[in-house]
């Protein structure tokens, strides 16, 4: 019952990783008694007997529930395609788009949403029978159109560590700047700064999340270069209360 | 065979570029080396010099293509004009590319876990930039390496090793002279961790003990290539940290 991976360790396609004493999950497959690494990824070793491969880099699968940020880029007789960086096409049907009736004889599609226009949207069905296998919904509070404010797009394997542990990366920029950042599972994230200036900085920061992601301590990195950058703004700008 | 070679191929145990019989050419790689792509990988078999893109999983174009249960898989390889010594080669895939592509595609296939992207299609894109024998083998290595880099979910990493005959002695990795004019070429792709082979042909004449030796000097060589082939993968992300540091 040997396990052969350690905590943090780099992983690579075919790798051997414990026997089936272990509760292996993420990027792997089983072959006979073992569980074997599928990509290059980072082991996290999350209790006493369960084991997670979580890949370094690939592209977003979509899951029912998942938050995702999408841009429409064609409108259909009764809704909207709309792309979310992902391999499967996505559709908003109209009645997932508004609360009101509509009547589809009067109202022209284009009024509600255009090709273009950038939506907030979670994903109500995953079906691979369909058509358009991804179902999107806006009918909740904070799901829309979205508009102002700055949107970079990451790895979508790269979108947990820029949540963060109980979403402790995205409360630092809360908590320090007053920037809300709305991350999309598919790895497009939204960024509002009460100030418009602190959001380039906030992007760099994400993308430097990014890039450095498979490394250690990177919370408390990310903590000190905000504090460093809100040092340098208060001296620099001297702004009158 | 027949034709008469320019150089003889082996004098006392020498090739014609003074390696041993089971000396490989140097091996060079390089994984991301091209943004646009999911991800890539530029691999050099001495001579020989090979890069591979890997787009996807992305949606099927033709939609009759899709699998209901899993992705397809679709390979290109191709030599660029400019990657042979004689003269400029016409950009049209030939028959042989064709048949390169397709047998490529057939070593790639029970490595790639296709039945997690179902409905889509990975594609792979082998160009050869410049061609000195053992082209199909070094194509192979370096889209395994890119599909790795692109996290495209694989059984194990692919190795590509050519094995050839020349005046009777089995010799490793054949360079272009001894691709035409040798007795016989063995192309192997090897999942060396699971100890597997996924691509094995012949051309010429071999002895039943002649293939057993054959394979032995395959995988001896494959060992090397797989170690190479992790440690890149690895760098790529281990390197950027280091250089945060300083």
């Amino acid at each position: 019952m040997p396990l052969y991976v350690s905590d943090k360790q780099i992983v690579l396609p075919g790798d051997i990783i414990a026997t089936r004493d272990y509760n292996v999950t993420g990027s792997i497959y089983w072959d006979g008694d073992a569980a074997y690494s599928a990509v290059v990824g980072l082991v996290s070793i999350k209790g006493e007997r369960d084991i997670e491969v979580i890949p370094l880099s690939g592209i977003y699968k979509p899951r029912t529930g998942d938050i995702v940020i999408g841009y429409i880029t064609d409108i259909g007789l009764t809704g909207w395609v709309v792309d979310i960086n992902s391999p499967y096409p996505a559709y908003l049907p109209i009645q997932e788009a508004t609360l009101k009736p509509v009547d589809l004889t009067m109202v022209d599609l284009k009024s509600l949403l255009n090709i273009g226009d950038i939506v907030l949207a979670r994903i109500i069905d995953f079906n691979l029978t369909k058509d358009t296998p991804v179902t999107l919904t806006l009918k909740e509070a904070r799901l829309g159109r979205i508009e102002g404010g700055t949107l970079v797009e990451i790895d979508a394997s790269k979108v947990a560590r820029v949540i963060g542990r109980r979403g402790s990366m995205v409360g630092i920029f809360s908590e320090e700047l007053g920037c809300d950042v709305t991350v999309g599972q598919n790895g497009r994230i939204w960024i509002r700064c009460r100030d418009p200036k602190d959001e380039s900085f906030v992007a760099r920061v994400i993308k430097f999340i990014e890039a450095e992601s498979h490394t250690s301590g990177l919370t408390d990195r990310v903590r000190s270069m905000v504090s460093q950058y809100k040092g340098s703004k208060t001296t620099s700008t001297t702004k009158p209360r | 065979m027949g034709k008469q070679p320019p150089v003889p191929l082996l004098i006392n145990g020498r090739r014609s570029d003074g390696r041993l019989p089971n000396e490989h050419r140097p091996v060079r790689m390089e994984v991301g080396v091209i943004n646009n792509a999911e991800g890539s990988a530029l691999v050099a078999y001495g001579n020989t010099v090979i890069l591979a893109a890997v787009y996807g999983p992305r949606e099927v174009p033709q939609k009759h293509l899709e699998l209901p249960d899993k992705a397809i898989l679709r390979v290109r390889y191709h030599m660029a004009p400019f990657s042979t010594s004689e003269g400029r080669k016409s950009p049209t895939p030939s028959r042989r590319e064709i048949e390169i592509s397709k047998v490529i595609r057939m070593a790639l296939e029970p490595v790639v876990i296709l039945e997690r992207f179902p409905r889509t299609t990975i594609d792979v894109y082998i160009e050869v930039l410049q061609a000195d024998g053992s082209t199909r083998v070094t194509g192979i290595t370096a889209a395994s390496l890119a599909l790795a880099d692109a996290g495209i979910p694989m059984r194990d990493l692919l190795v590509g090793v050519s094995i050839g005959k020349v005046s009777g002695t089995i010799v490793v990795d054949l360079n272009q002279l001894e691709d035409q004019y040798g007795e016989g070429d063995m192309p192997f792709a090897i999942m060396y961790g699971r100890g597997l082979i996924t691509l094995m042909q012949a051309d010429g004449e071999w002895t039943p003990g002649e293939i057993g030796q054959a394979i032995e000097m395959a995988f001896k060589a494959a060992e090397q290539i797989y170690r190479l082939q992790k440690d890149t993968l690895k760098s790529k992300y281990v390197e950027s940290s280091i250089s945060l540091l300083t």
